[in-house]
């Protein structure tokens, strides 16, 4: 003790304590930390993080490094992770270019990459969050016919089937989407869809909606009753298959009756 | 052999048959009357046999559309109704077996009969040409001097010319007959008084959820969101639902308070919230294709384009009046509600219009 008392005055002997109570306390916190906490936050914080590398790599170009939104990309604030499930998960977002609208197409991310940039983009601000399956499920079609020709059909048109909008914009067709992005589209209204938040349309009325959708665009439930539907649009196409083909066949064929008839001799 | 081999032959003058035949010139130069081509016979006109086949293949058609009615008759028995029963038919997808059956069992036995027909008068109704003078239309001087001897004749008898009293009482009597009808056109239902200038909404009517059944809450309404609503005391059990919808419609977003340009139209609102009617002043069509990033609303009828964020004025298309906006405040529960009805007609203009 003598000799460590002696030394008190060493010129390294204050870094000498510093070190000693850095350990010490450091070892503390190890043993006596809540480990499982610290675990699930490591995990979250991960989510965030990879998302955030996704993110920074895919999305910054046009939403801005930190989600701020630029003069070609909205801010993603609050926009929650739903907004992000939908965009990336039908493959609107990455956007090809900018423009009227950005089509559904090819999906480039993983399910699991899309959770982490959904992840990341919902640490930004709170938001609407992706559902869960029971939220999607178990609709009644009938209300959801009532629902849709209420709500929705004005612009998808009646069978879904979709139909157009202003200078270049469009309501997609609705056959073949997955209940959980119809969800997230009426939750978060995507581009220029107007959202339904719970207080317009309740999660049951949502329910009901997808129940009619899924069953009315999917030709094993709803057989089209004589075939040939022309694309469920309306009178526009039926008028043009009309005209053209109907009238043509009709003209062609009354040709032919008036036609000169084959005579016996050969001239 | 078709026509075309017909052609070269057919068509040139120095063949000469048929009874206009002549030279090709004639002598002031203008071309000569070819005149028709000879009556050429077909293959049933000369044979019999031919004429016997094309007998059956005539009878065959026929027989085909009695079949095809009687499988019509068939299908309808035999196959059950509903969207649950179908089958695959290339090229057409997925199709319900009544449905399918039905129309082309009916198409069928129509077409058999028009082909049937077709198929008689091609081969063995005559097709020997014909030519029909046409008559002058006119009468014969001699008919058309008694004609209008006679009416003169009638007109001097009867002094309508000289009576003027009689004549002027008789036409004046014979226009006012028809009168009687129109008056009856009174008949076809009430007036409408003033129920193209009112709607249902009244001071304090609370808007209510059309979807939920809900009041709806100034909070409830979110920025790029589309609410439909209608007034509290209507429900789509009424009796005279139909008709009041048709005017109480409305259609409820929320815009960033400084992203709206009219002002006025701000202050008829309630922090952005703001109540425009849902039926289009063109011809009365339910309006609602929002598109919540232009703030722009298209009818789906002639696609006339409103501007929300400008007091729904008309920015394309046929219609002829901004689209009506319904004044709106909280009460004191936060719920939305009417402060009166709206101060224009709602849809489509009519002549006594008030602006």
């Amino acid at each position: 003790m003598k000799k460590l008392s002696a030394r008190r005055r060493h010129p390294l002997a204050a870094l000498v304590v510093l070190i000693f109570a850095l350990v010490v306390t450091g070892g503390l916190y190890a043993a006596l930390a809540p480990t499982s906490s610290a675990s699930a936050d490591a995990s979250q914080s991960l989510q965030v993080e990879e998302g955030k590398r996704l993110y920074q790599v895919g999305c910054a170009s046009c939403h801005g490094l930190n989600g701020e939104g630029t003069s070609i990309g909205p801010s993603l604030v609050g926009v929650g992770s739903a907004a992000v499930d939908f965009q990336v998960g039908t493959g609107r977002m990455p956007a090809q270019q900018p423009g009227a609208q950005i089509p559904k197409k090819k999906v480039i991310y993983s399910q699991g990459q899309i959770d982490q940039m959904a992840a990341f983009v919902a640490s930004l601000g709170a938001g609407p969050v992706v559902p869960t399956e029971s939220q999607y499920t178990g609709g009644d079609v009938s209300k959801g016919g009532e629902l849709f020709r209420t709500n929705c059909a004005q612009c998808h048109n009646f069978a879904g089937a979709g139909g157009a909008l202003s200078e270049g914009k469009f309501a997609p067709s609705l056959a073949g989407t997955s209940a959980k992005h119809m969800y997230e589209a009426m939750l978060t209204g995507p581009q220029n869809m107007p959202s339904f938040p719970n207080s317009t349309l309740s999660e049951q009325n949502k329910k009901d909606i997808i129940a009619y959708v899924t069953h009315t665009t999917d030709s094993n439930t709803n057989p089209s009753y004589g075939g040939m539907t022309l694309g469920a649009i309306g009178p526009v196409s039926e008028g043009l298959f009309g005209w053209i083909f109907a009238l043509g066949a009709l003209i062609g064929a009354a040709i032919w009756i008036a036609a000169r008839t084959p005579k016996a001799k050969k001239s | 052999m078709t026509s075309q081999d017909n052609m070269s032959e057919e068509h040139l003058p120095e063949a000469a048959h048929g009874h206009g035949g002549g030279p090709v010139v004639t002598k002031d130069g203008h071309f000569a009357d070819p005149g028709l081509p000879a009556h050429e016979p077909r293959r049933t006109d000369i044979d019999e046999k031919a004429a016997r086949r094309a007998e059956r293949q005539v009878a065959m058609w026929f027989l085909l559309s009695m079949l095809a009615t009687v499988a019509f008759i068939a299908s309808y028995v035999i196959f059950k109704p509903g969207p649950t029963h179908h089958v695959y038919v290339w090229p057409i997808g997925n199709v319900a077996p009544l449905n399918f059956a039905l129309g082309t069992t009916l198409g069928v036995s129509l077409f058999a009969i028009g082909a049937g027909a077709v198929h008689w008068a091609r081969t063995l109704m005559s097709d020997e040409e014909h030519i029909a003078e046409r008559h002058p239309i006119e009468a014969t001087p001699a008919v058309r001097e008694q004609v209008f001897a006679d009416f003169r004749q009638g007109a001097k008898e009867s002094g309508f010319g000289r009576r003027k009293l009689i004549r002027n009482t008789m036409i004046g009597a014979m226009a006012m007959v028809p009168l009687s009808a129109v008056v009856l056109f009174r008949d076809l239902g009430p007036l409408p008084e003033q129920k193209l200038d009112t709607t249902g909404w009244k001071a304090g009517m609370l808007l209510k959820n059309i979807n939920t059944g809900e009041p709806i809450k100034a909070s409830d309404v979110q920025v790029g969101s589309l609410t439909f609503a209608m007034p509290q005391d209507l429900s789509e059990d009424d009796e005279d639902f139909q008709v009041r919808i048709a005017k109480d419609a409305l259609m409820l977003v929320r815009l960033q308070p400084g992203d709206i340009k009219d002002k006025k139209s701000a202050t008829w609102g309630y922090q952005g919230v703001l109540a425009f009617s849902k039926i289009c002043t063109h011809v009365g069509c339910p309006i609602s294709l929002y598109e919540q990033q232009t703030h722009h609303v298209l009818c789906p009828c002639h696609q006339s384009t409103f501007d929300l964020s400008d007091g729904a004025r008309v920015i394309f298309g046929p219609a002829g009046h901004a689209l009506p906006q319904l004044q709106i405040g909280v009460d004191n529960t936060g719920n939305l509600q009417a402060l009166g009805d709206f101060t224009v007609p709602v849809g489509p203009g009519f002549w006594e219009r008030s602006e």
